[in-house]
Parts: C-alpha cells; sequence; structure tokens
C-alpha cells in the first residue's frame, strides 16, 4: 500500500496544480455562478482537461486509455478540489468509465471508453431517489420487454446530470427482489424518448439533476452486467466514487486550512497577530492533526482502488467518513477565525463551506459510513 | 526475490527455531523483563528468550554491532518488528535506556561514553530512568533547579526530580541538571548520567490513581558525579533534552499498543459485553457509534504511522509527521479506554475484588493510566504549542 507518491505521480500533481491556478482559478466558478451557466463548466476547461490525459487516465490502454492510477488521479482530484473546479471528471470518470469498466463487455468497453477517455461522451449515475444516500433502496423499475426493458420512475440529486449525454440508470428489474437483491444497471443515451431532465442549481453552485423516467424503452443491449445482479458492479463503483471524491475534499480542506493559517498570520488586533492567541493556535494545530490523518486515509483508500484490495468497502468508508468531518471542522473555523469577513461573499472561504456540504452528501455522509463500516466489520 | 524478501524470509526462520512458544503470547505486565544489577525473569524460558535475543543484538536492532546492537538499517528493522508481531514475540527487554538514553549517546556521546554505556544496555545489564521533571518544573521544563556544582574533578548534584518512572528500581539515572544559574533558562542546563548506588540518592515510589506506584520522586543531596558522565557540552544539555524528548514521545504515541491492558480488543468487549441485535448490529447503538468513530480513527491513526515510515524511506525530510503523532496518539489511547470502560459497563467497576475478571479489573486500571499519557512526556497542550509554532509557523 503505497502512501507516498512516486515521481510520475507527483509530477502530475505538480502539472495539474499549475494548470488549474492558471486557468481554473476559484474565480472561475464564481463566473459559472454570477453568469447561471447552462452547462455548469466551461466546454472549454473540459477540453484542456482532456487533453492533459485526466480523462483517460484510469482507462485500460486497449481502450485508449491512459491506464495510470487511481493514485494519479486522486492527485489530480486533490488539486481540483483546491481551485473548487466545476468538470464532468467526477461524473463521467470516475462514475461513468468506473462503471463500464467493472460491469461492461467487450463490445460496451470497446465503443464507450474511447469516447469517454477523449472527452467527448460524458456520464451521469442515475440512483439517488430520497433526501438521503440509500443505494439499495430503489424503487425505479426496469421491466423485461420483447426487445429489451421499460424503465420507470424518478432519479434526484443526479451530479452533472442535465449536460451527461450518456446516463446509467439503477432499476429494480426483479420487482420480487428487495434491497440489493433484483438490481440491474442500464446504459441509456440521454436523450431516449420518455426521459425528462431537470437542472438545479446547487448551493455550491454547481449542478444536480432530477430526472423522470416514463416508459422509457431500451434494448437488451443496454444492460450492463447481469439482470438483477447490478448491485455488485454498484457498490464498487461507489466506493471508488467516494475515495476520489474524499481526495477532491482533501483538496478543499487543506485549500481553505493553509489560508486560514496564513490569515492568523496577517490579521491584527488588539495591537498584535491574532495567530498569537493560544485560543487560536490550539484550533489550528488540531486541524493540522485532523488533515495528516485524512491525507493517510485518502492515499491508502486510492492504493486499494489500484491493487483491487478485499478491504475497498472498508477504506471507502473510512475515508469518506473521516473527510466529511474533517472539510465540514476546517470550514466552520475558517469562517469562524477569518471573524466578519468570514461571512462576506467577496472571501472565498465561504465557497469551500459550501463545497463541503454539499459533498458532504454525495455518496453517504457520516453517519451513514460509520454505520457501513461498522456492519463491515461485523458489530 | 529481493534482498529484503531474503531477509524476511530468514528472520522468520530465525525467529520460529528461536523463540519458545510460551513467548508468543501477549505478555503481561509482571512478565516484562527490564535489565539491570538485580534483572530477573519471570521463567526459564523469558530468560532463553532474552539470551538468544541479546546474543543476535536484537535487542537493540539498529544500533552497531560492535556496541551489542544487531547492525540492521531501518527497513530491516521494521521487518525484524513486523515478524516477531506476526508470530506473536514477546519484547524480550523493556529499558528506558534502549527507547531513549541509548539513541542519545550515540548521537552526542563520546567515543568512550558510548563504549561505557551501549553495550551495558544492549545487554541488559544497566536499568536506566529519566530525571527530567521536578516538583516546580512540569510543563516549563527549563525552569528546572536541581543544581551541579562544578567541584574540580566532579559535579556536586543537590535537588529533586519528580515523575523519574521505576526510579525505585533503576540503577543509572539521565538528568537535565542546572550548571550555570546565571544564564538564560535553557543555557545554563547540562545533560548529565548519574550512578544511583551511592548516597545521597533517594526514590519514592508516587501511590497514582491507577494503583500503582511506578513514577517516583527521586532526591539529591551532595552527590558526587565524575565529569566524564556529562554528555554533550557543559551548559549544552538542552538540544539533548529535545533530542531526547523526541524519542519519548515517539515512543509514548505508540505506547497504546503495548501497555499491558485487557486481552479483549473493544470489539471484542462489545460483542461479549454488548451483543448484537437481529440485524447484525451492537444492541446499544450508541455505543456502536462511539466504538466506530474510535476504531475508524485508530485505523487512520496506523496508516498515519506507516505512512510517516515511507515518507522517511524516500527521504523526505520535510515530514512533519512525528511531530503530531504524541498528540493524537496518547489522545485516542485514551479514547479507547474510555469506550472500553462504556462498553463493560458495571462489569469495567470493580476494584480488588476477585469476583471479577482479570480482563475487567484491567480494565479500569488501563483507563487510569491512561490518564497519564496526555500528561508525561509533554502534554497534549504542550505538543500543541509545538505543531502551532514548529509545523505552523504561527507568531508567537
Amino acid at each position: 500500500m503505497p502512501l507516498v507518491l512516486n515521481e510520475e505521480q507527483r509530477l502530475l500533481k505538480d502539472t495539474a496544480k499549475d494548470f488549474l491556478n492558471k486557468t481554473v482559478p476559484v474565480e472561475a466558478l464564481r463566473q459559472l455562478r454570477d453568469s447561471k451557466d447552462a452547462l455548469g463548466y466551461k466546454a472549454e476547461h473540459w477540453q484542456n482537461m482532456s487533453e492533459l490525459g485526466w480523462a483517460s487516465m484510469i482507462i485500460p490502454e486497449a481502450y485508449d486509455g491512459l491506464d495510470f492510477s487511481f493514485l494519479g488521479l486522486g492527485a489530480v482530484l486533490e488539486e481540483s478540489g483546491r481551485t473548487l473546479a466545476a468538470s464532468p471528471l467526477f461524473a463521467s470518470v470516475v462514475l461513468g468509465a468506473s462503471a463500464i469498466i467493472i460491469g461492461g463487455n467487450e463490445t460496451q468497453k470497446a465503443t464507450l471508453l474511447p469516447q469517454i477517455a477523449s472527452g467527448n461522451l460524458r456520464f451521469a449515475l442515475a440512483l439517488d431517489e430520497s433526501a438521503h444516500h440509500n443505494p439499495d433502496d430503489i424503487n425505479c423499475t426496469a421491466t423485461a420487454t420483447e426487445t429489451g426493458y421499460k424503465l420507470n420512475g424518478s432519479k434526484t440529486f443526479v451530479l452533472d446530470g442535465h449536460s451527461a449525454d450518456q446516463l446509467i440508470v439503477v432499476a429494480r428489474s426483479q420487482p420480487q427482489g428487495s434491497g440489493r437483491d433484483g438490481l440491474s444497471l442500464f446504459i441509456v443515451d440521454a436523450s431516449t424518448a420518455g426521459i425528462e431532465r431537470k437542472r438545479h442549481y446547487m448551493l455550491d453552485s454547481r449542478n444536480a439533476a432530477s430526472i423522470q423516467f416514463n416508459d422509457v424503452h431500451v434494448s437488451r443491449e443496454a444492460l450492463l452486467g447481469d439482470a438483477g445482479h447490478g448491485w455488485s458492479i454498484l457498490d464498487n463503483v461507489l466506493d471508488r466514487g467516494r475515495i476520489c471524491l474524499a481526495a477532491e475534499m482533501l483538496g478543499g480542506a487543506l485549500e481553505c486550512f493553509e489560508r486560514t493559517v496564513s490569515y492568523l498570520k496577517e490579521r491584527d488586533q488588539f495591537g498584535v497577530k491574532i495567530g498569537t492567541f493560544q485560543a487560536l493556535q490550539h484550533r489550528a494545530a488540531i486541524m493540522f492533526t485532523e488533515l495528516e490523518l485524512a491525507k493517510s486515509v485518502v492515499l491508502d483508500g486510492l492504493s486499494a482502488i489500484d491493487e483491487n484490495r478485499t478491504d475497498l468497502a472498508q477504506l471507502a468508508s473510512l475515508a469518506k467518513a473521516r473527510l466529511n468531518d474533517v472539510f465540514e471542522l476546517v470550514t466552520n473555523e475558517a469562517v469562524q477565525m477569518h471573524g466578519g469577513i468570514g461571512v462576506t461573499d467577496e472571501l472565498d472561504i465561504g465557497l469551500f463551506l459550501k463545497r463541503s456540504r454539499v459533498a458532504n452528501q454525495i455518496f453517504g455522509n457520516s453517519s451513514f459510513h460509520r454505520d457501513r463500516y461498522a456492519s463491515l466489520c461485523g458489530y | 526475490m529481493s534482498d529484503l524478501d531474503d531477509f524476511r524470509a530468514s528472520v522468520k526462520a530465525w525467529l520460529q527455531d528461536n523463540c519458545p512458544v510460551s513467548q508468543r503470547q501477549p505478555i503481561t505486565r509482571e512478565e516484562q523483563v527490564w535489565g539491570g544489577r538485580n534483572m530477573s525473569f519471570p521463567s526459564a524460558d523469558a530468560k532463553l528468550w532474552f539470551e538468544r535475543m541479546r546474543d543476535k543484538g536484537w535487542t537493540v536492532p539498529e544500533w552497531p554491532c560492535e556496541l551489542g546492537g544487531g547492525g540492521l538499517n531501518e527497513r530491516e528493522a521494521k521487518i525484524l518488528k513486523e515478524e516477531m508481531k506476526a508470530l506473536g514475540c514477546r519484547t524480550p527487554l523493556y529499558d528506558l535506556g534502549i527507547w531513549m538514553l541509548g539513541p542519545a549517546v550515540l548521537e552526542y556521546g563520546s567515543e568512550d561514553q558510548r563504549r561505557q554505556h551501549i553495550p551495558k544496555i544492549a545487554r541488559g545489564e544497566v536499568r536506566w530512568c529519566q530525571g527530567y521533571s521536578e516538583p516546580g518544573a512540569g510543563s516549563d521544563l527549563a525552569s528546572l533547579q536541581t543544581r551541579a556544582e562544578d567541584c574540580g574533578d566532579h559535579f556536586l548534584v543537590n535537588g529533586s526530580k519528580i515523575w523519574t518512572t521505576n526510579a525505585d528500581k533503576a540503577d543509572w539515572i539521565f538528568c537535565l541538571v542546572r550548571t550555570d544559574p546565571d544564564a538564560k533558562k535553557q543555557e545554563g542546563i547540562s545533560f548529565l548520567l548519574i550512578d544511583m548506588d551511592q548516597p545521597g540518592v533517594t526514590a519514592k515510589p508516587i501511590p497514582l490513581i491507577s494503583g500503582d506506584s511506578e513514577f517516583c520522586q527521586t532526591f539529591f543531596d551532595d552527590v558526587k558525579v565524575p565529569k566524564s558522565n556529562l554528555i554533550g557540552e557543559l551548559n549544552k544539555g538542552w538540544s539533548v533534552a529535545k533530542s531526547l524528548l523526541k524519542h519519548e514521545r515517539k515512543l509514548m504515541a505508540e505506547i497504546g499498543g503495548d501497555t499491558p491492558g485487557p486481552s479483549f480488543s473493544p470489539v471484542q468487549a462489545a460483542l461479549k459485553y454488548v451483543g448484537l441485535d437481529a440485524e447484525g448490529k451492537l444492541k446499544d447503538r450508541g455505543l456502536r457509534e462511539q466504538l466506530v468513530a474510535h476504531e475508524m480513527r485508530f485505523r487512520a491513526l496506523g496508516l498515519t504511522h506507516f505512512r510517516s515510515f515511507e515518507e522517511r524511506m524516500h527521504g523526505n525530510t520535510d515530514n512533519s509527521i512525528p511531530l503530531i503523532m504524541k498528540y493524537v496518539g496518547t489522545e485516542e489511547t485514551k479514547r479507547k479506554e474510555e469506550v472500553l470502560m462504556a462498553i463493560l459497563g458495571n462489569r469495567a467497576l470493580g476494584w480488588d475484588d476477585p469476583e471479577f475478571s482479570d480482563d475487567e479489573l484491567l480494565s479500569n486500571r488501563g483507563w487510569l493510566f491512561s490518564k497519564a499519557l496526555s500528561i508525561a512526556g509533554g502534554t497534549s497542550e504542550v505538543q500543541l504549542n509545538i505543531i502551532a509554532k514548529r509545523v505552523l509557523g504561527l507568531p508567537v
């Protein structure tokens, strides 16, 4: 379990940092927000990212990918968390490509993966149906027809769902099944008749869609994996997503923390720098220790994906729960330590605060993951 | 197979051949082997195991062979540790000389001092204790008052040290003493080794809340100490002390794993004392939440230890992890003891009463013992000060 980056991965991280600072700084997110951008990210930026190889990083070479590693992709995501960069990287590559790599047949891989790798085809995962993440509580149905399946139901909180070209839809194909049994995954063209998509503007200036499926007919070939056995694919995809999201959250938390420490060294009150106050020093030091632990769980989680380890599920819950908590702590403290200016829109800290709460809800909050971790450990 | 794989295989084979089966069981406090003039062994196997490890130099694997050590590099030493852990091998010898004084003598001592002290530590011939804190100098260690007066060929030492762990059983003590009362706080301090088997040195155990009394107060009344016992330069003892504190803090960060306590883990205890419901979850959901929060932090901590090691192996000198581990490790151990107490419920509350099992009795002793962890070796608050200043660069 490598817990440090190798030379190549470090180089990749530095390149990503340079690119993001220059091209997709926090200001870029403000522009998307203020212009109520329809796409939710800049097409040009996604083009740049794809050219840098980000979209192809985890895709096998046989399908035009770089087959680099999740440790590498995690390093990029961490940097993108530092500038709150909006892009389809998470939805399309981490989730979409992973689902096809894990569950897809040869035809699906050969036709879809090269297009994801080039950045030309964008995916989204249509999973959640209620206010909370409950991946095995699925009411969307897939009814067998003569030529394939008919999908009905509604999805919510679908990240980048309004702009995706293709959707991976989780539906119940065996009505008698419950929980994890009888779920199937389908690859569905987003323009298929019967699909209604509604884009929502979110707290963090990004987007998520509500999607309605009304008698959406798909062919048998749309099935990803075996009918009724979608859970194992989904579970694995979600774990990759949780760990990668934790990497992004780590970047956001580190950036927010570093900006706060700088402020403590700059701001004068009572005739001294506020960083001389022990009340603030200790809280800053505690945040530092939390962030060091957070780095370790993220790196080990990414390694667990690369090494296909059997404890992946535990690591995913460990990483997501810890980063939920740490990102929340750091953003709250950052606002408080900045004082009055911390609650102004002018300062970027508020944008990190908002992102932390959205990221927190994606694929499980801390209580979801503590419960899951305990169950995985037999208690 | 790489050289390290070969090494691992040979270590494993040697341990299997040489570690008596009785020495592969979890150790109790009574069974620990401490060195010194009055060294004793709880069993013939413990003696055999100690002697075999000593002869191999593996009581101190990373020290030079010619001084009684094993001559291993850091990676090899880690492999030895891992293989010992995998087989359940007990630590063959316990001593502050191994963990703290030895590394300082190797770094700061003269050639003569190394030859005088290092082999005796490696062979368990001398038991060491530490004299740092004083009744009036705890967190503010640099205000210490124990005086070592220059009397030509020797120092004359007067004063007292407190929290001198196992001083009543030790042969020698390494001390911080004031050699220049006029200099600024940190600048008049020297690092001195004192033979405790002489008139004027007395050690009195202090009864603790845990019922133990391993901490002592040690008094020095006109104690003569040869000049050759000074480690490092006169009045420069503070830098020796700081380097040594690093070793102590590292040890304290790891101590949770090595402290004798109940034989069950918190999870095993929870299964036994709380039990599962039909869903396979602990019946008390609040306790389950506390337990899993601890377990997850504990795992993150283990991974961070490992990451720190890897960083060092990759030559990353800008590694601030060691500075946080004392704080994080001891605070988490305290949390673990709290969780364990809660899990045992009223079965954790017996005191010196045979109606309770040994594990049950140990649980509250361990809990009480853990309270000292975030005080000894630099309080948690001092550790946070260090992180704030040294790592974050916050202004004074």
